[in-house]
């Protein structure tokens, strides 16, 4: 069930948006989490439950970088 | 998006893990990073530089109870349309499968989520959705109980909490455990605190991580670390996604719907305060009092793991899936004995699809 796939969110409707996994598109709620479109999240059973943060995303590499330079 | 499979990253990290001279085992509670371990082969690339990495009850599907399946079963022979996510339905007890009574008549669905449970409720059946999951699924159940209407939907909640868990293996001592590796989404909704107080208590380094190849030898690498120097701190690998404070809104809607209770695991005796049950405020949705007069029968039965089968110690990690004597033989993914051999997140399965069938018993 930890499908580690982000889908990004393309329309919102109430409690529900459009997202797309990677060109598989499905229905998900987003009442549990703040998005907006645009935004990537970790989607569970149907439910959004976190936003990914892109700005660390980006980082990630170069702060390994500088663990693994030590 | 993120693929982070860097092979030169990887080389760099196992290399520095190389140079520490670790002996050292760890602990991950996550089916995901197994499939993650065993699918790139992380597993042997790090036993090989001292690192003993083994599986605990990370799998949902696999923790759930032979008494809890029998629930299920018995309000799919008592004509009710049982509503569970796919792997659940083929796990099998004493009186069969899911998957077995929806071939004798039963109306069983395999759903993606719960709002497809409660769709088909719309149509007039009595449903019951089978809650299985960790803090990360138990949100969803608690949101779409929140704004239920349908007096004919109901949950048979299964749920369960993972730091008690992890507490009452440490407690268990079986293994002498150097480190845990966290898992990432159940830790987006919990956050780092659960894993500070264990940290405080048990004196064990943890990191939390992410579910690419890289995000876990690092994981691995920050964990050996901490080991090294004698640290018990919580690092937080997968800040991407895992924030410190995780999802409060997440939390508060669990806390709304659910109450915490003592609970078995398969493989371990009842874990105080693991399991979520459906509280008093929502107890018109909680499936064991609408059907406490079907259910008593199952309530008063003992419901035995089955013999011979070791799920249990693979999920207490003591036992590697190649060492059950039915792995590959009497327990095949087209024939489980146990559930581990189920689920795509059970070990037995995730070495049967990778390896069985080249360097398993098969």
């Amino acid at each position: 069930m930890c499908l580690a796939v982000p889908a990004k969110i393309l329309e919102i409707h109430g409690r529900k948006a459009k997202v797309d996994f990677g060109g598989v598109y499905r229905e998900v709620d987003i009442s549990l989490v703040n998005a907006r479109a645009g935004d990537y999240v970790i989607v569970h059973a149907g439910y959004a439950i976190e936003v990914l943060d892109r700005a660390t995303a980006e980082e990630t590499l170069k702060l390994w970088e500088e663990i693994l330079s030590q | 998006m993120f693929r982070l499979e860097d092979r030169k990253i990887a080389d760099r990290i196992v290399e520095k893990l190389k140079k520490m001279e670790l002996q050292i085992t760890i602990m991950h509670v996550c089916g995901t990073h197994q499939d993650t371990l065993v699918r790139h082969g992380l597993d042997i690339l790090l036993e090989n530089v001292g690192v003993d990495v083994r599986q605990g009850p990370g799998c949902p599907v696999c923790v759930t109870t032979p008494a809890e399946i029998e629930e299920a079963l018995w309000l799919a022979r008592h004509g009710k349309t049982v509503a569970v996510f796919g792997d659940m339905a083929r796990v099998p007890s004493k009186t069969g499968s899911l998957l077995q009574a929806k071939a004798e008549g039963c109306d069983v669905r395999v759903v993606y989520s719960i709002d497809d449970a409660i769709k088909l409720a719309e149509k007039g059946k009595e449903v019951v959705f089978i809650g299985i999951g960790f803090e990360t699924t138990a949100p969803s159940t608690a949101a779409a109980l929140m704004s239920a209407k349908n007096e004919n939907f109901s949950v048979l909640s299964c749920h369960r909490t993972v730091p008690p868990a992890l507490e009452a293996l440490i407690k268990m001592g079986e293994t002498k455990l150097q480190g845990l590796i966290e898992p990432g989404h159940v830790s987006t909704i919990i956050g780092i605190e659960p894993y500070k107080k264990l940290a405080a208590e048990f004196k064990i380094p943890q990191v939390i991580a992410g579910f690419e190849p890289l995000d876990l030898l690092m994981g691995v690498y920050l964990l050996a670390e901490m080991i090294k120097n004698g640290e018990s701190d919580v690092k937080n690998e997968y800040s991407r996604v895992v924030r410190p404070e995780g999802n409060p809104r997440a939390r508060e809607a669990m806390k709304e719907v659910f109450v915490t209770i003592d609970v078995k695991w398969r493989g371990f005796p009842v874990i105080p305060r693991s399991g979520l049950e459906i509280g008093e405020r929502y107890a018109q949705f909680n499936a064991r009092k609408k059907y406490e007069h079907i259910l008593e029968e199952v309530h008063s039965q003992e419901f035995e793991e089955p013999e011979g089968c070791r799920c249990a110690e693979v999920l207490r990690g003591l036992c590697q899936p190649v060492e059950c004597p039915f792995f590959g033989t009497a327990c095949r993914p087209e024939h489980p004995v146990g559930p581990c051999m189920v689920s795509f997140e059970g070990g037995c399965a995730i070495e049967w699809n990778y390896r069985g069938r080249k360097g398993g018993n098969g």
